[in-house]
C-alpha cells in the first residue's frame, strides 16, 4: 500500500471516531464529549448511559456499518466492471433487496402493527438478499458477452432492472395496507432512525465476515484492472474471483439495504472520491470503507439534526434524503465525464 | 515449446485454425505472420490459455499447459494480449509491477527480488526515467514498451506478443521490435509475436511462420520463406521482394489508375 493510502486510511479512521463520538453526544438531550466517553468506557450517569448505549449508539454503530458495507460493494462492482457508474445504488441491486424486503414488510405485515419476530428479524434480511442476488444475476447473465463483461452495459441492463424493481415497490406500497406501506416508504428513503441493536447485528456480521473475503482478493483485483486476457495470463482465474466477488458485493448491499434501507449514493461516492485522493487505478477496498463510515454517520449527525440547526423545528429526515442531496450532484458531474470519454 | 494438431474454434463455428501443428525454436524470436483472418491471433490465444482448444495440445518444457495450475503456467509463459486497456491513474512502475503477481504470496510488500525484476524490466524498454509518470500520458509507443515491461518482469523463459506494434508509427514500430529482439537474444527467452507487417516482420524474426487459412502456408528462415510467389498465393500480393542487407523488404507493385 502506498503511503498516501495508509495516511488517508488513518484520517478517515479518524474522522469516522470523531463523527461518531459526536453523534453519540449531540441530540435532544446532550451529552457532553467527555461523558459520552466515559459511558462507552463503562462509567457515567444512569440517564446518560440509556441515551448513549440505548438510543444512539445501535443507530450509530448500524451507520457505521451499512456505510462500510455499502461502499465496499461500490468500490467492488466498479472495480469489476471497470465503470465508475456501476454501483450497487445505480445497476439495481438496492432495488432488488428494497423489493424483497418491502415484499415482507407489506405482505407479511400485520395492518400496522410490528411484523412478527421471524418475519421481521430473518425474513427481511434474507428477502433482501434474494431480491439483490437476483438483480444481481439478471444483470451479469445479459451483460457478459463472449466471457467478457461490458462495463457500459452493466450500467444500462442495471438502470433497467432498478426500473423494474422500483415499479415492483410501487405496487407492493399500493396495495398493501396503508399503515404498513408508510412504513416501508420511511425505511425505502433510506434512513437509520429508532435502529436497534438487531438492525446493527446483521450488517455487522456480513462486515466481518466479507470484508476480509474482498481484502483476501486485493491482489487479485490489482491485476483484473489490466483486463480479462492479462489478469487471466498472470495466473488469475478470472471467471471464478469475478464471481465470488460479485456475490461478496451483492450480499454487503443486501445487508446493508436490510439494515437501514437503500440508503442512496453511498456505495456510488464513496469509491470515487477515494479513487480521486488517493490518486490509485481502482478504489483502494480500505480506504473506500472507512470514507463510506464517514460519510453516512455525517449524514446522518446532519439529518438528525439539520432541522433544528436551523430552527425549523425538531423534525427528523431521513440519512438518505441527506446523502442523495450530496451524492447527486456528483453523479451529474461523473456521467459528464464519461460522456467526454474521460 | 511445440504445438500439436491444435483446432482452435469460438463457438460451434468452423474451425479458424484446424489440426496446426508447429515446433517453437527455443531462445529465439520467432514471427506469425498472415492475412487477416487468417487465425494468427487466434493461434496465439490458443498457445497461451485464453482459448481452449476443441483438440490437440500446446506443450511447454514437456507439459500440456491446459494441465498446468494457472500460477505455474504464469511464471513459465508471458502474454500480452492485442491492445491491452491502460487503466486511468496507474504510472509505469506500478502497470510494471503487476507483472510479478505470479511470483507473490497474498500479502506483504514487494521483496526485492519483486523490485529488481521490474527495475531491469523498465530499464531494458528504456523508460527508467519515466517511471513514475501515469502511463496515459505516455506516447503510443512508450505505453507499449511499459506493457512489454510488464510481461518482462513476469520472468518467464517463454514470451508471447500479440501485435505489439499495431497503430504505432515505423519509428515506435522499430522501437518496440528492438526490445521485444532483445528480450529473445540477450536473455535468451523464446518468443513468438504476431505481426501484420511483413518487413518488419523478416527484419527482426530468427523464425518467420506465415499463416494462410487457419494452416502454416510456409515457414523457416525469412530469406527463404518471403518470395513473390508466398506473397502471391497466401496474401494475394503482387509485389517485389528485394534483399538488403539479408533479409527481404516487400514492396508492393503498383497498379495506377490510367
Amino acid at each position: 500500500m502506498k503511503s498516501r493510502t495508509v495516511v488517508l486510511s488513518l484520517v478517515f479512521a479518524a474522522l469516522a471516531v470523531g463523527i461518531a463520538l459526536l453523534s453519540l453526544s449531540i441530540g435532544t438531550s446532550k451529552v457532553p464529549v467527555g461523558d459520552v466517553v466515559e459511558v462507552l468506557l463503562g462509567g457515567g450517569r444512569r440517564g446518560q448511559r440509556l441515551i448513549v448505549l440505548e438510543l444512539r449508539l445501535p443507530r450509530v454503530a448500524t451507520g457505521l456499518l451499512v456505510g462500510i458495507a455499502f461502499a465496499v460493494s461500490g468500490a467492488l462492482l466498479q472495480t469489476l466492471s471497470r465503470n465508475a457508474l456501476a454501483s450497487p445504488d445505480v445497476v439495481g441491486v438496492n432495488s432488488g433487496a428494497s423489493a424483497g424486503a418491502v415484499a415482507v414488510i407489506v405482505l407479511a405485515g400485520t395492518g400496522g402493527g410490528n411484523i412478527s419476530g421471524f418475519a421481521g428479524k430473518v425474513g427481511i434480511p434474507l428477502a433482501a438478499i434474494l431480491g439483490g442476488l437476483l438483480a444481481t444475476v439478471i444483470v451479469g447473465v445479459l451483460s457478459i458477452q463472449r466471457g467478457q463483461v461490458d462495463g457500459g452495459k452493466v450500467v444500462l441492463i442495471g438502470v433497467g432492472i432498478a426500473a423494474a424493481a422500483n415499479s415492483l415497490v410501487a405496487w407492493m406500497l399500493v396495495i398493501g395496507d396503508v399503515n404498513d406501506a408508510g412504513r416501508a416508504a420511511a425505511w425505502l428513503a433510506g434512513s437509520l432512525n429508532a435502529r436497534a441493536w438487531s438492525d446493527a447485528v446483521p450488517v455487522l456480521i456480513a462486515v466481518v465476515v466479507l470484508l476480509p473475503v474482498a481484502i483476501l482478493f486485493n491482489r487479485d483485483l490489482s491485476a483484473m484492472v489490466l483486463g480479462d486476457d492479462v489478469a487471466s495470463s498472470l495466473g488469475v482465474r478470472v471467471a471464478r474471483i469475478r464471481l465470488l466477488l460479485l456475490i461478496v458485493a451483492t450480499l454487503l448491499a443486501a445487508m446493508a439495504t436490510a439494515g437501514a434501507g437503500p440508503i442512496a449514493f453511498v456505495a456510488l461516492v464513496a469509491p470515487q472520491v477515494a479513487l480521486r485522493l488517493t490518486r490509485m487505478e481502482r478504489p483502494p477496498l480500505v480506504t473506500t470503507a472507512l470514507l463510506g463510515a464517514v460519510f453516512v454517520v455525517l449524514a446522518d449527525l446532519v439529518a438528525r439534526n439539520g432541522l433544528g440547526w436551523l430552527h425549523v423545528g425538531p423534525y427528523e429526515l431521513p440519512v438518505g434524503v441527506i446523502t442523495a442531496a450530496a451524492g447527486a450532484p456528483y453523479l451529474l458531474h461523473l456521467i459528464g465525464r464519461q460522456q467526454r470519454g474521460r | 515449446m511445440h504445438v500439436e494438431n491444435l483446432t482452435l474454434a469460438y463457438g460451434p463455428d468452423s474451425p479458424v485454425v484446424a489440426g496446426l501443428t508447429l515446433e517453437v525454436p527455443s531462445g529465439r524470436l520467432t514471427a506469425i505472420v498472415g492475412p487477416n483472418g487468417s487465425g494468427k491471433s487466434t493461434l496465439l490465444r490458443g498457445m497461451s490459455r485464453l482459448l481452449t482448444p476443441q483438440s490437440g495440445q500446446v506443450v511447454l518444457d514437456g507439459q500440456d499447459i491446459h494441465k498446468l495450475p494457472a500460477r505455474e503456467l504464469a511464471r513459465k509463459l508471458g502474454v500480452l494480449p492485442q491492445g491491452p486497456v491502460t487503466p486511468e491513474g496507474i504510472t509505469a512502475a506500478e502497470l510494471v509491477s503487476r507483472g510479478r503477481h505470479p511470483h507473490r504470496g497474498l500479502f506483504g510488500r514487494l521483496t526485492a527480488a519483486d523490485d529488481a525484476a521490474i527495475d531491469e524490466a523498465l530499464a531494458a524498454v528504456e523508460l527508467t526515467e519515466l517511471r513514475d509518470r501515469p502511463v496515459e500520458q505516455l506516447s503510443g509507443g512508450q505505453r507499449q514498451r511499459v506493457w512489454i515491461a510488464m510481461v518482462l518482469a513476469q520472468g518467464t523463459p517463454h514470451l508471447l506478443l500479440d501485435e505489439p506494434t499495431t497503430y504505432l508509427d515505423l519509428a515506435h514500430a522499430v522501437d518496440v521490435m528492438n526490445v521485444v529482439h532483445a528480450a529473445a537474444h540477450t536473455a535468451a527467452r523464446t518468443v513468438v509475436v504476431v505481426l501484420h507487417d511483413l518487413t518488419l516482420a523478416a527484419q527482426y524474426a530468427d523464425h518467420l511462420v506465415v499463416m494462410g487459412e487457419g494452416r502454416i502456408a510456409a515457414q523457416g528462415r525469412p530469406v527463404d520463406v518471403l518470395t513473390e510467389q508466398l506473397l502471391d498465393a497466401v496474401f494475394g500480393l503482387q509485389a517485389t521482394v528485394v534483399d538488403v542487407g539479408g533479409a527481404p523488404v516487400v514492396v508492393p507493385d503498383r497498379r495506377l489508375a490510367g
